[in-house]
Order: structure tokens, then sequence, then C-alpha cells
């Protein structure tokens, strides 16, 4: 990282620049239709307790078996952060006591995790790519929620959640800026949506970050950290990451010092507050669950895994570039799952690689973006897409067909070739029906044409009239072309 | 084989054979042990008593015998120790805290013996989750054991934590018990209790629907009164199941038919630890004589060694109230059990609920557990005790080498008074002093009856065995039994009709 850029990620106080130090401890919800340890359901948005095994409700007697299923996935999503996979780990019980953790013990993976360390790659806006280090991804259980708002002298509690398997991917403290941080989650929740191990949906609670913050002098060792949890938006990290800076700073030019704890970060006011201390002062009791053997695995199992692996952002990128895109049109393709995929399948019905990419920045974005639609949800298939791209390239159209033909399907759907045919929408590029327009409009506005041969920028003009009186349809090239030499301009004016 | 008039002397081996010859019907059987533990209220076995349930669970095995659709324990009737959850009935691990508790599902233990076709007269009483060696810190009260010392009406403890079990076949109630044994709670109140007792090794019987004490070290195991009997149980309780992930999936072989064997050419070892100073003189002389009953049966005796048996007590007192702490943390009022009432906030509904909920030694046991767990204290006892617990398992591997089973005594004394041992809980605890090093290695063993004390009271000598190897140790037990002839019987003083 250069001096420069180092820099410019710096924060002023009244006394001097100061640092932030970032690290991020990811809760990813395992993409399963099973919970870690028993067979009950995990879908969003079901009754209360109606998702609830005798298991994930602690009843006497009750034993986890682990869900296959679930440390595939764990594996899988260590492979894609080029991680370390531990062939032996072991669950461990967390204890202590809260009405929506039922057994009185979280099991979860302390000293030895599934997966150890790892680094994903973070593209940044100014065209920086900085590393940053994954100390280890483990799997635990979630809890239930203790629901305080529905009476005056209840709690309610809904153990759908109980037992769901999530993921903790803890980052090293690699980031320097709020920025960075929410660079960071985006880049790892795109690693896991094209792993397919977490839907990645920050609204539903799927993925949610512990973002721990610490300011320090430039060179200076590391400052006393504060932990903001359970944040659960990009913008929040971002959002949380600046007041939590600025706080620390202020307190520490004001004279004081940080206390390591933990903090809420309230999304209405933008500001972090201390938990209650007795909702921190834990000493967890961690030992091995005696109820679980530990998690082995062959390395063979591991290697196929790895075989098996979709292709990820980065590859995806690199093989975009390969394909003629510029770095920038690649990572912004390759940062929503959707996109590429959209992208994908337009080039799978024929579009070529560089058209499809310039369609999407010049006609689709744009028109999703003022319709406030994401990807997936706007009007034009990938396939129709990719036909009108494909007709632009083959010269079926022309590039203004093009857009006249992208606000048709947008609007009324269709098969966009179809579309061309029936509403005589095709190019014509037949030079002698050019010819004839041409000869037309010189002859209708003689005195344009003396206009023109004075100042030929306004050859234009006719190139407009030419295309009217056409429909459209003229290859606008080969109008030019013959304007130019029927006007005795020179050929490229 | 005479049988006896009285159903309630049968074998299970027996009864299952007067069934087979309709000499009796499951109802007559079941009616007789119902009749038997109406009359002996005054030992307080049962938590639970379910005479109508096995009325007709009776009545069901009739109609499957009569129709030629006998399966391997039909119209058996047994009690159950009352750590079992039984679906729709209640199920208390005898504490407050699940005082009212019905588990809408059943044990795979209990299923696998309804599957096979026996009965349940109720369940049983113990110490508080198992908790205990004389079955003395059960909240429904003390179990009486049948056992009285010659010429004295002192009540004596039936041992624990399964003395309910190990009562009800002591006195005739049931013809088989299960019962759970995690530092030697099946194999203890069984030889204080003159009966039969195997825990078998760890993995071969499901825990799933049993209330968890110390998962490492639990298990459940059969307790009869004859080691034929033990065989025939253990075959239908044990097997794999999926439910349980530290279950074994590994064969069930017909126990039964490997006590035929012998001990010839049996290779016996003689640990040396086990002579324990403040041992009575009379256990040491039956151990004698049972090492002299097996070489008479042509078993070779070997002399060996288990060198960290010292350790072995103090580490079980690490390991399993550390295990426990965390599994009795579900016990907390909010969603089954008891719910201290009138409490507002949550940290006194925590505290209240536990301290009304849990008797002394179980609050005893989870604050050790929760102590030797905390930070800063972890590697100095949790961890050194699981080292201990490698090397105790070492041991047993290593004398492995040079013999085939162990014998050695099962407790270090006969049943003793209620009440005497209550106020001192490290005396309770050196109880389990020959047993616990079986479950820290996960281990079978086996409790004999084997003789009497001076004072009249039933003895025990122990079996410990390979891994998975229950045959070697049943065959051995047999050889015992055999030559013990141990045929002793409580007098009848309970009997109220």
């Amino acid at each position: 990282m250069s001096e420069a850029g180092n820099n410019a990620k710096l924060l002023n106080g009244a006394t001097g620049k100061w640092e932030v130090v970032i690290g991020l401890e990811v809760h990813a919800q395992v993409a399963s239709k099973a919970k870690l340890f028993s067979g009950a359901a995990t879908a969003f948005g079901a009754a209360p307790n109606s998702q609830v095994s005798l298991i994930d409700a602690a009843l006497p007697g009750m034993l986890p078996v682990i869900n296959r299923f679930c440390v595939e996935q764990a594996v899988r999503t260590g492979l894609g952060l080029k991680a370390k996979i531990n062939l032996h780990s072991v669950f461990d019980r967390k204890n202590y006591f809260y009405p929506d953790l039922p057994a009185g013990y979280q099991i979860s993976q302390y000293k030895q995790p599934v997966v150890g360390e790892g680094e994903i790659f973070v593209d940044m806006p100014g065209g920086e790519t900085i590393t940053v280090g994954i100390e280890r991804l483990h799997l635990e259980q979630d809890a239930g929620k203790s629901i305080h708002d529905q009476h005056p002298d209840y709690t309610y509690l809904d153990l759908n959640r109980a037992g769901v398997a999530l993921m903790e991917i803890v980052s090293r403290p690699d980031l320097r800026s709020s920025e960075e941080a929410a660079a960071y989650l985006r880049k790892l929740r795109a690693i896991l949506r094209y792993l397919g191990t977490c839907d990645g949906n920050m609204d539903e609670g799927s993925m949610r970050a512990d973002v721990n913050v610490s300011v320090r002098r430039p060179g200076d060792p590391l400052g006393t950290r504060c932990e903001i949890k359970n944040v659960n938006s990009m913008r929040f990290v971002q959002q949380s990451v600046d007041y939590e800076a600025r706080r620390q700073i202020d307190l520490i030019e004001a004279g004081g010092t940080i206390k390591q704890e933990t903090r809420l970060f309230d999304s209405r006011t933008g500001e972090t507050r201390p938990m209650r201390s007795k909702e921190e002062a834990h000493d967890y009791r961690y030992f091995p669950d005696p109820d679980l053997l530990p998690l082995t695995f062959e390395q063979a199992w591991v290697d196929e895994l790895a075989r098996s692996l979709p292709e990820l952002p980065d590859e995806k990128k690199a093989r975009f570039i390969q394909a003629g895109l510029s770095p920038y049109d690649a990572s912004v393709l390759v940062a929503e799952k959707e996109a590429t995929d959209y992208f994908e399948a337009m080039v799978a019905a024929g579009a070529e690689t560089k058209a499809a990419a310039n369609w999407l920045s010049n006609e689709y974005f744009g028109r999703l973006n003022k319709a406030g639609m994401g990807i997936g949800e706007g009007p034009i298939s990938p396939q129709a897409a990719g036909a009108i791209v494909r007709m632009v390239i083959d010269k079926t159209i022309s590039s203004r067909g093009a857009k006249d033909l992208t606000d048709i399907v947008w609007h009324e759907g269709g098969d966009p070739r179809a579309i061309v045919e029936s509403r005589g929408l095709k190019q014509v590029s037949d030079e002698s029906a050019i010819e004839a327009a041409v000869a037309a409009v010189m002859s209708a506005n003689p005195d344009k044409c003396e206009e023109v041969k004075a100042k030929p920028k306004a050859a234009a003009w006719f190139v407009g009239q030419v295309m009217k009186s056409t429909g459209g349809k003229a290859n606008p090239q080969t109008v030019n072309a013959i304007l130019r030499r029927r006007l005795g301009l020179p050929e490229d004016g | 084989m005479a049988l006896s008039s009285d159903p309630t002397r049968f074998t299970i081996a027996d009864a299952r054979d007067a069934l087979a010859g309709k000499q009796i019907s499951a109802t007559e059987l079941a009616q007789a042990h119902i009749t038997a533990l109406t009359a002996a209220t005054a030992l307080n076995a049962f938590i639970t008593e379910t005479p109508d349930r096995a009325l007709s669970a009776a009545e069901t095995s009739d109609a499957r015998i009569a129709a030629g659709e006998a399966r391997p324990l039909e119209g058996i009737p047994l009690a159950i120790k009352d750590l079992f959850c039984t679906k729709g009935v209640r199920t208390t691990a005898a504490s407050r805290i699940l005082d009212n508790f019905f588990p809408t599902y059943e044990s795979t233990v209990t299923q696998n013996l309804w599957d096979a076709g026996a009965l349940m007269l109720g369940k049983t009483n113990l110490d508080e989750f198992a908790m205990g060696s004389s079955n003395e810190t059960s909240y429904f009260g003390p179990v009486i054991n049948p056992w009285r010392a010659r010429g004295r009406n002192e009540d004596l403890v039936p041992g624990g934590s399964s003395g309910g079990s190990a009562t009800a076949l002591a006195a005739h109630l049931a013809l088989g018990a299960t019962g759970t044994d995690t530092g030697g709670s099946i194999r203890q109140p069984a030889a204080v209790t003159g009966i039969v007792g195997l825990k078998p090794t760890y993995g071969r019987c499901s825990r799933w629907g049993t209330v968890a004490f110390a998962s490492s070290l639990d298990q459940a195991g059969p307790m009869t009164r004859t080691v034929r009997d033990a065989a025939i149980m253990l075959k239908v309780m044990a097997g794999h199941d999926p439910k349980d992930s530290t279950s074994v999936d590994t064969p069930v072989p017909d126990y039964e038919a490997a006590l035929n064997t012998g001990v010839k050419g049996l290779r016996v070892g003689i640990p040396k630890e086990y002579r324990i100073d403040g041992v009575p003189e009379e256990m040491d002389a039956l151990w004698q004589r049972g090492v002299g009953w097996l070489k008479a049966q042509g078993a070779e005796i070997v002399d060996v060694s288990l060198p960290h048996t010292k350790y072995a007590l103090p580490a079980y007192y690490i390991v399993a109230p550390a295990e426990a702490s965390s599994n009795l943390a579900r016990y907390d009022g909010v969603r089954y059990g008891h719910r201290a009432p009138g409490v507002s906030d949550l940290i006194g509904l925590y505290e209240r609920t536990r301290a009304e909920g849990f008797g002394r030694e179980v609050r005893r046991r989870i604050m050790i557990g929760t102590y030797v767990l905390s930070a800063g204290y972890y590697d100095a006892y949790y961890l050194r005790a699981q080292k201990i617990r490698t090397l105790i398992a070492r041991d047993f591997t290593q004398a492995f080498q040079q013999c085939d089973v162990l014998l050695t005594p099962a407790t270090p004394s006969a049943a003793f008074g209620i009440g005497s041992k209550t106020s001192d809980p490290v005396s309770m605890y050196l109880n389990d002093v020959f047993t616990v090093t079986v479950n820290l290695a996960g281990l079978p063993g086996m409790s004999v009856p084997a003789g009497l004390s001076q004072d009249g009271l039933p003895l025990g000598l122990q079996i410990i065995g390979k891994a998975f190897d229950e045959e070697t140790v049943l065959r051995a037990g047999r050889a015992i039994e055999t030559a013990a002839g141990f045929n002793a019987q409580p007098q009848s003083w309970w009997r109220t009709a």
C-alpha cells in the first residue's frame, strides 16, 4: 500500500492524524433447509415457534446430530476464501444464560475451528486492491429471538432461529477506513453468494457483522478496540465505523482512555452506545461438547469439493478482462452475482462479450436505476437482451434501432427478433436504397447542399434527414459515406 | 427347572419360558408384580407407578403370545429408572425442577424394550439427576434397601444412583430394570442389594432421551437378578442410534449364547492398585475367593497394574460436575419444569427457580463444575482431569495386553445406614472408588453378587472388560455367579399386605 494511499485514509483530529483499524466478525447463515444440529426447518418469516424441534427447545435427553450439508458448505466457503481447511476440528459449548438460548449453551467452535487462515482481495473504487486476511471460519448455532415489545409485563420467545447454522468469519484487523470495511463486506457477500453457501440477505438477518474498531497514531501499536455488535447493513457498517472512530479520537484527544467494551449501533441516531455491562460480563466456560464427536475429513473429500467449486468473482473478473472488458467494467459486473449471472446468460444467448457489457452499462443499468429495480427484477430477460445485442453486432439493427428496440421490449415485452421483423426496424445497408434516399433529400434541399459544402459540420443535418426518411433503418455509417461522396466532402470529417 | 409358584421369584429367562409354555399369562405376571409393588411402598422404590399401562400392555402381549408372535421380551414386566424419558409418563430425574414434566417422546433404550414386548411397571426412584451413591438425594425421599444387617432394624441405603431399580429387583417388584451408570450408578447399587448390574461400553446403548448427567460418562444398562437376564436385556437395549452421535455402529451379538462358553483359558487380570487402605478385610477375602472360583474353572490369573487408579476419583469429580454444570443449564424455568413464582426480573427468575428446583448435592456439583471450567481454572482442573482420563484409559489398554478381563471388588463396603454419610460428601464419593475408572475409560463393567458380609449384607465382585467385549464380561460373570451360588434373600419386612 502506497504512503500516499495510506495518508488519504487517515482521519484528522484536533491534535494530528489518526489511523482507524477495523476487523470484522461476520455471521453468515448457511443456506441450508435444516438447522445445524436438528432437522427443523429454517425458512424465513415462518410463524413464531413453528420451526422448533425438541433439540432446539433443549428438552431433557435431547442430543445434537451434525448436519453434514452445513459442514460441507463451511468447507466450501473456506475453499472460496483460499483458506486452510482443518481436517480435524472440535465443537465446544459456550455457556451463558439467556432465555433465547434454550440449552444454556451455544454449540460453537472455539480452539479448533473448521477453517483456518485465508484471504480476500477487495477492489476499492479508486482502483486500489487491498488484501484482507481471514483469521478463521467456524460453525456455530444461532440463538432464538426475545421479543420485548408485545406485552408490558412479558417477554416472548421465538425459537425459530435457535439452532440455525451460522458461519462466523473473522477477518484480521486489516481494514483502514469505513469504506474499506463496507467494501470488504460487499466482497465477502459476493463470494458467499457465488458459492451459494449463504444467501447474503442482510434484511432477513442472513448476514450481520460485529465490527471491531480502534484508532492509533500512524505507526503506533494497535489501540484498545470496541466491538460494535450485530450491524446488519453495508451502510450501517460504514456509519458505525465513522461514528465510533470519531468518538474514540475525540475521547483520547480530550484526555480520556478507551475502555474495551461491547457497543450497540443505533441506526436511528447513527451513534454507538455501550451495552449494559450485565449483557457482556461473561465467562463462557468453553469446553468440548461431549455430545458430539470431533469433525474429521479426508483430504480427498476436501479436494473433491475444491474441484467442484464454481468460478468465483476474482477468477471471473480475470476472465472478463481477458475477453476484452476493461478492469472497471469487469469488476462492476462481478461485484453482484445477479449482474454476472445476467451478463453470462446474455453471452450464452449469443451476445458478444464487450457489446453485452456495453449494452448493460449504456442501456440497461440506467433504466433499472431509474425504475429502482435490481437486475433480477428488470423486465428484459437476459436472453432477450442477448438477442438485441446480437442484432447490433450482425448489423440487423443500428445502435439507434437498438435503443428503440430496448425501449419497446422494456415496456411491452416480446421477442426482440419478432419485433424487429413486425415493426420494420431492420437496418437498411442496401446502398442503392440509401443512395436513392440521399438523392431525394439532396434534391429537396439545394440550399442546404450549398451550406454544407461551406460548413462540412452541418452534414449531420443531412444524416438526420435521411435517417428520418428511412424510419431509422438506414445504416448511419453508409448514409454518412454516401453523403460525403455526393457532396464532395472529405471521407472523415 | 421347577418354577416357583410365585411369579415374582422368576428370572426373566424363567418367565420367558413360562409365558411361551402358557404356564402363566402376561397379565398374571404383571398383576403379581403390581401386587408386590403396591405392598412395598415402604421401600419408596418407585416415583411413579404405571399399573394400568402395565396391564394393558400385558393384554397385548397375551394376544401376541396366543398368535405365536411373541417378541424377545414379550410380557416381561420391567422397572424403569426415572431418568429415561417415557412418552406421556411423568419423568422427574428425582428432581423438583422436573416434578411435573411429561415428555412427548420416548427414550431410545425404553423404546427398544417396548418394541421387544417388555412392559413398564413404573418409574424408579434415584439420586437427583443420578448424582449420588446412596439414593438419598432424591426430591422424592430416600429409597430403603430391602436388606437389613443380621439382627438389626436400621434402614440401610440401596446404593445409588439407580437405588430404586436395584431395590425393585432385590425386593422382587420387577423382573428386570434399567439403570444408568456415570461413575458406578448401576454396579454399586447392584452390589449392595445383591443383584446383577451391567454397565455396557460407552456408546453401546443410546443416550437419546435419557436425562443427561455427564454426557461423556453416562451409559444405560440392565439390572437383573441373574447374569443370563442381563445378557437377555442388554441384547434388546443395545444398538446404534443415529440420534446419538456417540453411539457406536457395531453389531449387537447374541450375549446369551456367549454364556455357555465357560472361562477355561480366559486370562483374568488382578489389578494390584485395587487393594486399598480402609477396605474391610472381608471384601479382600471375597475378592480372593473370586480369584479361586475362576481359577478352579480353568481361568488363568494374571497380576496386572493400573498405575493411575488413584487419580481416577478426583478426575471424575472434576469431569462429571463440569459436564453436569452445562447439561443442567437448560433447567431454567423458562420453557418447562419448575418455575419460581412471583419473580419479576430475569436473573431473579433463574436464581430462585434453580435454588428451589435443585437439591443440595446437585447445587454442589453445579458449583464445582462451574468453578473448574472458569477462566483461569480450566487448565489446572478440567484439562488436567482430561489428561488423567487419557492415562487411565491407557492403563487399561496396557493391562488388556496381558489379560482378557479384570476382576475387582465392586464397592469398598456393604450397604450403610441412611444418613450415615450425608454430611461428608468425600466419604460418600469414595463409594465409587472401584467403579469410576471404568466410566473414565468407557469400558464395560459388571457387578455380580458374590457373598454376604459378616453382617449378612450382600457384597459384589466387578468384572471389567475390553471395549465392546460384553460377551467376555458376561461369561466371566456367569462363572462367578455359578461358583458363588448366591441365593440369599432379604426378609420381606416391608410388606404391608
